[in-house]
């Protein structure tokens, strides 16, 4: 039981509940967009012809959603990468504010 | 033949340069830290590239291109799933594994469940995966080398079997991962050289091969079949979502991708290689309709064809009208080389889930010292290699994206929910962690055996030998559609209906607390009171 404290100690940190708001802030909503901004290809392409008219002298509309998906990817993954980063702060503020709880509760 | 003794000289130039570095690799590899995980000193970039040569496999290369080429638009989706996947990656299932994991998937799974049966489970289908994902790799190296040097389809096979097993036995992770690095600069170079040469044609205007598409072969080309009515029309609608399910979730299951997080120091540097695979992949699979529709424009859709039914051989046919035999060559050794590096990755991938999980913590109970797992390591390296050749030699006339498009199904249906569960789920217990697994894996297995892929029927479509001329039960090639959630189902009726609850199985010490889960999930903390100790030297000074 006494290890599960430390990591309760942790838990209760307000940099740790900081970095779990700001995880969740950007994960679920980019992880629902992405999704859908996914499968709307295969269900647009399965189950209609929209995408078959052409936009972009031959390319057709199947095509421009198809290289909209590797440019949602890079600019998703960058928008990731560069919050991350900045967690790592707050990885770093919880384990002091971790260890200053010790110092005070003993 | 002249044109054979050219490819020759290139095969064995590959083969010196993977065995030295595999000989280069042997001094550093002397215990399970480097063995399994390259001692996680690999840096991002390197691990980034290691990671695109894992995962750019004879499929990416060979499959998509000759998909493409015969399909049109339709060979495009392997593209674009094979890509997005890496947002699941990086977003849920990368950082969280770096942190909870040590050598394998099923320690991730293990530092939440302290049970030998979810190890065991884990480790079953870790293999299965990636023997499916093997047989596949073998199965085209065969056909390819076969083509390429007259040598039968068994003697293919073993030889590439003897290499990789040498590779893993003898440089471990260290060794893998540079054969990976290599073949994935090999790959981009010989990619991008090939592009620019179709380019060339085509006023270096990429519009312009388009316009050409749509003139010489047709328009079709260029967009996905329009839906058909009736019920068969729904079954191909509803394959294409299958299709697609599997290939962007099975990524984040796919125990030899994931395992190259674990080679890293930290989160951070675990990021930053999806970032550079990210790229390498990407541009790579944006070449991928160049190589594809070049290859229908300029060696034409019915020479494809007729070299191979699966359109497996459009790449290496395109280099060879493009850049005469010596680019052919180079070409061919770079899919070998591609192969080669991929099954590397997944021996590893194997043999450690049956050496570390199976042996040392199941049988051995975690009692086994470093020097009888370093030798666990390598038999089961042997012996995964050698049930990977016998199991490939009786499969030449399976289709290679079929094995393929399996492993992906099944990473997808039974590693994908547990993983998600275990780090996101507080009331998972490991009843459901079990079934889940298993009622994935199985489900996706049972559907591909009576799917169209296995029985096809007396008149196969597109025109092949019947494997077994018997009308598919299910009628979708692809199972995720169906095997995904049921794998989620089993995970969750497992955890609400069977064993004890989350609470029950903490006070019984079957799995550690939700607490500490959450934290190490996101903090990487291993060793929890050391880490607190070392932020705080004073505090720790004053209450000593």
């Amino acid at each position: 039981m006494e290890r599960n404290d430390e990591w309760v100690r942790v838990e209760r940190t307000s940099a740790f509940k900081e970095l779990l708001r700001a995880k969740r802030a950007f994960i679920i909503p980019a992880t629902i967009f992405f999704m859908i901004f996914y499968f709307g290809l295969p269900f647009l392409a399965a189950f209609t012809t929209v995408l078959n008219v052409k936009v972009l002298g031959p390319l057709t509309l199947a095509y421009i959603y198809a290289f909209a998906q590797f440019a949602m990817t890079w600019i998703i993954m960058h928008l990731y990468v560069s919050r991350a980063n900045r967690w790592d702060d707050l990885v770093d503020r919880s384990r002091v504010e971790a260890a200053e709880d010790v110092g005070g509760a003993r | 033949m002249s044109d054979q003794v050219i490819a020759i000289i290139f095969f064995i130039a590959i083969i010196a340069l993977t065995l030295g570095i595999t000989a280069w690799a042997s001094r550093q590899n002397t215990g399970t830290d480097s063995h399994y995980v390259a001692g996680g000193q690999i840096k991002g970039w390197q691990n980034g590239l290691a990671i695109s040569g894992d995962y750019l496999s004879a499929a990416s290369f060979l499959g998509i291109a000759g998909a493409i080429a015969l399909t049109g638009f339709s060979g495009f989706y392997l593209s674009i799933g094979f890509l997005v996947a890496y947002l699941v990656v990086l977003l849920l299932v990368a950082e969280p594994l770096r942190n909870m994991g040590k050598y394998t998937l099923a320690d991730m799974l293990a530092s939440r469940f302290n049970t030998s049966s979810v190890r065991s489970v884990a480790a079953l289908s870790t293999i299965a995966i990636s023997m499916f994902y093997m047989i596949a790799q073998l199965n085209g190296s065969g056909a390819l080398i076969g083509l390429l040097l007259g040598f039968p389809y068994w003697l293919s096979v073993i030889v590439i079997g003897i290499l990789m097993t040498v590779y893993i036995v003898i440089g471990g992770m260290v060794a893998t991962t540079w054969i990976q690095i290599i073949k994935a600069v090999l790959l981009i170079l010989g990619t991008v050289t090939l592009s620019i040469l179709v380019l060339a044609r085509y006023g270096f205007n990429p519009l312009a091969l388009f316009a050409a598409v749509e003139n010489d072969i047709g328009r079709e080309a260029l967009f996905p079949p329009a839906p058909t009515p009736g019920i068969e029309g729904l079954w191909l609608s509803l394959d294409v979502i299958s299709l697609n399910i599997a290939l962007v979730l099975g990524t984040a299951g796919l125990p030899h991708i994931l395992i190259r997080f674990l080679t890293v120091p930290d989160a951070k540097t675990a990021r930053s290689s999806i970032v550079v695979a990210t790229w390498i992949i990407g541009l790579f699979y944006l070449l991928t309709p160049i190589l594809g529709y070049g290859a229908a424009l300029i060696v034409g859709q019915d020479e494809i064809s007729n070299a191979n039914a699966a359109g497996n051989l459009a790449a290496p046919q395109l280099a060879e009208v493009l850049g005469g035999p010596i680019f052919f060559a180079f070409i061919s050794a770079v899919a070998f080389a591609t192969i080669v590096a991929v099954v590397a990755g997944l021996v590893v991938a194997a043999s450690s889930a049956f050496a570390h999980d199976f042996y040392t913590n199941v049988i051995r109970g975690g009692e086994a010292t470093q020097e009888e797992q370093f030798r666990a390591a390598r038999y089961a390296a042997i012996g995964i290699s050698l049930a990977a050749i016998l199991l490939a030699l009786p499969a030449e006339s399976f289709n290679v994206a079929f094995l393929v498009a399996l492993a992906f199904a099944v990473a997808a249906s039974a590693n994908v929910p547990v993983i998600l569960l275990t780090i996101f789920w507080k009331r998972f217990n490991t009843t459901g962690a079990v079934t889940g697994m298993l009622v994935g894996l199985i489900s996706a297995v049972v559907l591909v055996m009576i799917s169209p892929n296995v029985l096809t029927g007396p008149n196969p479509d597109p025109p092949a030998t019947p494997i077994i001329p018997i009308d598919a039960l299910f009628p979708l090639k692809s199972p995720a559609l169906i095997s995904v959630p049921l794998g989620f189902l089993g995970c969750y009726l497992g955890t609400i209906f069977g064993g004890r609850g989350a609470e029950r199985e903490r006070e019984q010490g079957l799995q550690v607390s939700y607490d500490e889960i959450r934290v190490r999930a996101n903090t990487g903390f291993s060793n929890i009171e050391e880490e607190i100790k070392e932020a705080a030297p004073e505090t720790e000074q004053r209450t000593s």
